[in-house]
């Protein structure tokens, strides 16, 4: 039974008209992908040039402070740094140098920017060439743009992954590179699965020590894993590899339709697509029927947060029996969430952007069962008699393809769990 | 330019944002990026507030610079205001928003709103958090607060505490009722709880409390200048503090001291026997210094410690721990670095550190148990209970929080007696840390010579010996063994050794 993939819904939400809205976003900015990104890239520092504020969003975020010596840090710019400009690029450079001399185990170095130093102008890419030019081969020096003017949340890890597209080298060998920040055993699962399926030549970016092999060109092709990945997907494009457009594998049945994708790249056999997939699609299946239970018939509203919203709706209401009443995301990249907007039966309104007392309104008129929101907003909505789910949650935790498939239906059912069980009210 | 991985304090805004989210009818419009919106969840997360924040970000973007971001300002400050109908307003810039220089303030006067719009000027790439904090709500009494009939029964205001304190709502109850046992009457509690209202008839008040200098000093200077309310200088964490305190709110409303220590309790738990073992237990201070201050003083003075060494990270208060410190005879570290205080730390070896939650890491790390006595803290130390720092439950918190990290009296001798028991566990720790005390870090049994890298040579016989010391000070015996024969410039360590070293620590 587990072959009959589900139709899809009769209309789709790939027309539905987007509500755009401008007005106060409440959402981190592009410097928290840091958070992941360092403990994917083991051998990767992250120097932010930026003001105490970006240094104390890092550690808000970053929540629990776990780690010895972090593998990231702030060059926080004072007084002197905004006088003039050419003393910043010398006191960089020093602060790198301090930097490297004491951490030899690092082998790729990325200088991200912020807003400050986008608004005073500070070049990092030519200190990253400079320093590049200097510490090269031990250690590579990148940059990017993390700034909250320029980015949000999500799209930190985007504009760190095209950076380090625009210096691979060329190939012309046919490959299949997989696009993403994973945690590395869902990495694991997902190379397993693709050699399963007898693709070869599967690479990762980003990898998780500096790959010096790991080159693009016109016979790459690549699959994405996050919706968030628009720059990247560029910037590989540029390089003349070409997307394989997918719903994105969380759940059942985007795992499946996104393996599908890559079989049919690869003419991978129907036959050995069906004994590759059998087996771990009815467990993924049984795992999210349990949390399902909770789930059938409850309704989310999203707030825009890490662009992953689309793809979870995609996975809430298809796979869980929910009812989406509003999805909103901070950009939606059609291009990219395209085939989970094919699949997202018509019904929630689309918003893209952001007016976060508007939004509010309307999630108060609209009572869902469940909130998907950013930890601002979590505990005030709950003290509104809200269930919530914080999003951040989201991107830290595994939660793409089929093993993990029970897990991400599970962190949305635990907040309605933990409502029924609790018996906290007031004595008549 | 200067590289920081975890930081003592934040910008000067989070400081305002403390003051706003404290306080009832008040709204702040900052004119700042989307990604500092991070600040809400310290208040929502951190210390579990029920509301947002009343703040309004204006999110700007960078397409928005050089076009129109004043204007997207001015948009936002309508909005915030039809929307919340605040009494007052404070605007400002955080740390980018001041480099495009749109002058929140002006901009905020130009549009003729109908309530009190106070500007704030808080340098972000020069000052930090408290500073914010103390400047914010400097300003908001400044334009708020009107000289006024002082009440008829005597009355003082409590000024300080903050949304995001540690330990500031517990702290009030207990302030409050220790004036109340003098007859006194609190006026206002500012900014926690208050509203602009409020802050204006602070001036109903005889006198000001001063609860923390960090946040409330410039107001309370301003109220005795500009209003004649005197205010008080000691902050009453502490036995003894408490009574200074007492006595000195006293004599600033012409009434009898009166102190009820019914219910006190640190000072016989601290003469008991049970607590012998925290005689010169040699303990580190560290975190803002109004705490650290009175820490060392409950520390030194009625727990018995050894104070071995002291600092801040708010340089504010740097003259007086510096001065502090010199008459404790020890060195004083002024820094808001955690690597500088780390090693600063590791040098010390002391047995107990009291810091913040940034030394509770190093603590751990160390292997030196740890209790918070300051900000910043997270949130565990937004404890659901009742448990001030101030007045005399507050000495009584104190204690147990101070002990609780350290193995109790009788249980060290219980340990020593039975650790060759077959069913006790080394790695079992404190029997009142449950499964988390395993702080030990697990050694190698070494049956051969062993070394470090660098270090000396344990011989087999002094590694055994070794094993028989408690492992929760075995530690620090290898270290302090070692160190000393390095001093002695000896290669191997023999039985003999550790006993010379044993000897040579002793006190
Ligand atoms: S271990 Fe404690 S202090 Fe550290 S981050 Fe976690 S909760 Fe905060
Ligand atoms: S929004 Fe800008 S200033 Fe704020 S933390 Fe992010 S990069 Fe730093």
């Amino acid at each position: 039974m587990t072959r009959q993939d589900p139709p899809p819904p009769t209309l789709g939400c790939r027309d539905t008209p987007v509500i755009k809205e401008r007005g106060q976003h409440e959402v981190f900015c592009g410097l928290t992908g840091i958070i992941w990104l360092h403990r994917k890239m083991q051998d990767a520092f992250f120097l932010v040039v930026g003001s105490r504020t970006c240094a104390h969003l890092l550690q808000s975020a970053a929540g629990v402070m776990i780690f010895a010596e972090p593998r990231f840090g702030t060059a926080i710019l004072e007084e002197t740094d905004l006088a003039g400009l050419a003393d910043a690029q010398v006191e960089l450079e020093r602060e790198v140098e301090r930097l490297l001399s004491r951490r030899p185990d690092i082998r790729q170095l990325f200088l991200v920017g912020s807003c400050p130093s986008e608004v005073i102008k500070l070049d990092l890419s030519k200190a990253a060439q400079r320093l590049s030019a200097k510490h090269a081969p031990h250690v590579r020096v990148l940059n990017y743009s993390g700034s909250g003017i320029e980015t949000t949340f999500t799209e930190g890890e985007d504009a760190c992954l095209a950076a380090m597209v625009e210096a691979l080298p060329h190939t012309n060998a046919r490959q299949l590179i997989v696009v993403g920040a994973l945690p590395d055993v869902v990495e694991d699962q997902a190379l397993g699965l693709l050699d399963a399926l007898g693709i070869e030549n599967v690479r990762v970016l980003p990898a998780r020590r500096r790959d010096d092999t790991l080159a693009v060109g016109p016979n790459t092709v690549f699959a994405l894993t996050q919706p968030f990945l628009g720059g990247t997907a560029a910037a590989l494009e540029r390089r003349g590899a070409r997307h394989i457009p997918a719903t994105f594998p969380f759940g059942e049945e985007g795992t499946t339709a996104w393996l599908r994708a890559v079989s049919k790249e690869f003419g991978v056999e129907a036959q050995l697509f069906d004994a590759v997939t059998d087996a771990p699609r009815d467990r993924a299946r049984r795992a999210v029927a349990q949390a399902a239970e909770t789930l059938r018939d409850k309704s989310v509203f999203f707030f825009p947060d890490s662009q992953l919203e689309i793809p979870l709706a995609r996975f809430l209401t298809r796979e869980c029996g929910m009812t989406a009443l509003e999805v909103g995301a901070p950009y939606i990249h059609k291009g990219l969430v395209g085939p989970d907007l094919d699949l997202l039966p018509e019904g929630p309104r689309l918003a893209e952007g952001q007016d976060v007392d508007k939004q509010l309104d309307r999630c108060m008129a609209g009572r869902p069962d469940l909130t998907v929101c950013g930890l601002g907003l979590a505990n005030p909505l709950e003290a509104e008699g809200f269930a919530t789910k914080w999003a951040i949650e989201l991107v830290f935790s595994p939660v793409h393809f089929y093993e993990q498939a029970g897990d991400l239906a599970g962190l949305f059912s635990r907040p309605l769990r933990r409502r029924e069980l609790l018996r906290l009210e007031a004595a008549e | 330019m200067k590289l920081s991985v975890w930081t003592y304090e934040g910008p000067p805004h989070v400081g305002a944002l403390r003051v706003a989210t404290a306080m009832t009818g008040l709204h702040y419009v900052l004119h700042a990026p989307q990604g500092d919106t991070y600040a809400d969840l310290l208040f929502t997360m951190i210390e579990r507030r029920n509301h947002r924040p009343p703040v309004t970000y204006t999110t700007f973007q960078a397409r928005d610079l050089g076009s129109d971001t004043a204007n997207l300002f001015k948009t936002a400050c309508q909005a915030a205001y039809d929307r919340y109908q605040p009494q007052a307003m404070i605007v400002g810039a955080s740390c980018t928003a001041e480099l495009i220089q749109d002058d929140p303030g002006g901009m905020a006067e130009t549009m003729g709103l109908p309530i009190p719009v106070i500007a704030l000027d808080l340098p972000s790439y020069q000052r930090r958090e408290n500073f914010g904090a103390d400047e914010t709500f400097f300003q908001i009494v400044r334009t708020l607060t009107k000289p006024m009939e002082r009440s008829e029964n005597v009355t003082a205001n409590l000024i300080g505490p903050t949304a995001l304190g540690f330990r500031h709502r517990d702290d009030i109850a207990e302030v409050t009722a220790l004036l109340g046992h003098l007859g006194i009457d609190v006026n206002v509690v500012a900014p926690y709880g208050a509203s602009p209202a409020d802050v204006a008839r602070l001036g109903a008040a005889h006198f000001n409390v001063l609860m923390y200098p960090e946040t409330g000093e410039s107001a309370c200077r301003w109220l005795e200048r500009e209003l004649g309310q005197p205010y008080t200088r000691v902050v009453p964490i502490g036995v003894g503090a408490t009574r200074d305190f007492v006595r000195e709110v006293a004599d600033l409303a012409g009434v009898a001291p009166k102190l009820d220590e019914g219910r006190l309790r640190l000072p016989w738990y601290s003469a008991s026997v049970d607590s012998t073992y925290l005689t010169g237990k040699r303990v580190f201070i560290f975190g803002d210094g109004t705490h650290v201050a009175t820490a060392a003083r409950i520390a030194r003075d009625e727990m018995g410690f050894e104070v071995v060494g002291m600092g801040c990270y708010n340089r504010e208060q740097a003259r007086m721990i510096r001065a502090l410190a010199r008459d404790y005879g020890v060195p004083a570290l002024i820094s808001d670095d955690h690597l500088e205080v780390e090693e600063k730390i590791e040098e010390l070896s002391p047995e107990l550190i009291l810091g913040t939650q940034m030394e509770r890491h190093i603590g751990k790390r160390l292997g030196i148990p740890c209790a918070v006595i300051s900000a910043p803290v997270h949130v565990q130390d937004f404890p659901a209970r009742y448990s001030p720092q101030m007045g005399i439950e507050g000495a009584n918190v104190i204690f147990d929080t101070w002990v609780h990290p350290l193995v109790m009296g009788l249980e060290e001798h219980l340990l020593h007696m039975f650790r060759d028991d077959f069913e006790f566990n080394d790695g079992a720790g404190a029997s009142h840390h449950g499964g988390h005390g395993a702080a030990a870090p697990a050694e190698p049994r070494v049956e051969a010579e062993t070394s470090g890298t660098d270090g000396p040579i344990w011989c087999a016989d002094a590694e055994r010996e070794l094993q028989k010391v408690p492992f929760f000070v075995r530690g620090k015996a290898r270290r302090n063994t070692e160190s000393f024969a390095a001093t002695q410039g000896l290669h191997r360590i023999e039985v003999d050794t550790l006993y010379e070293a044993k000897a040579h620590y002793a006190r």
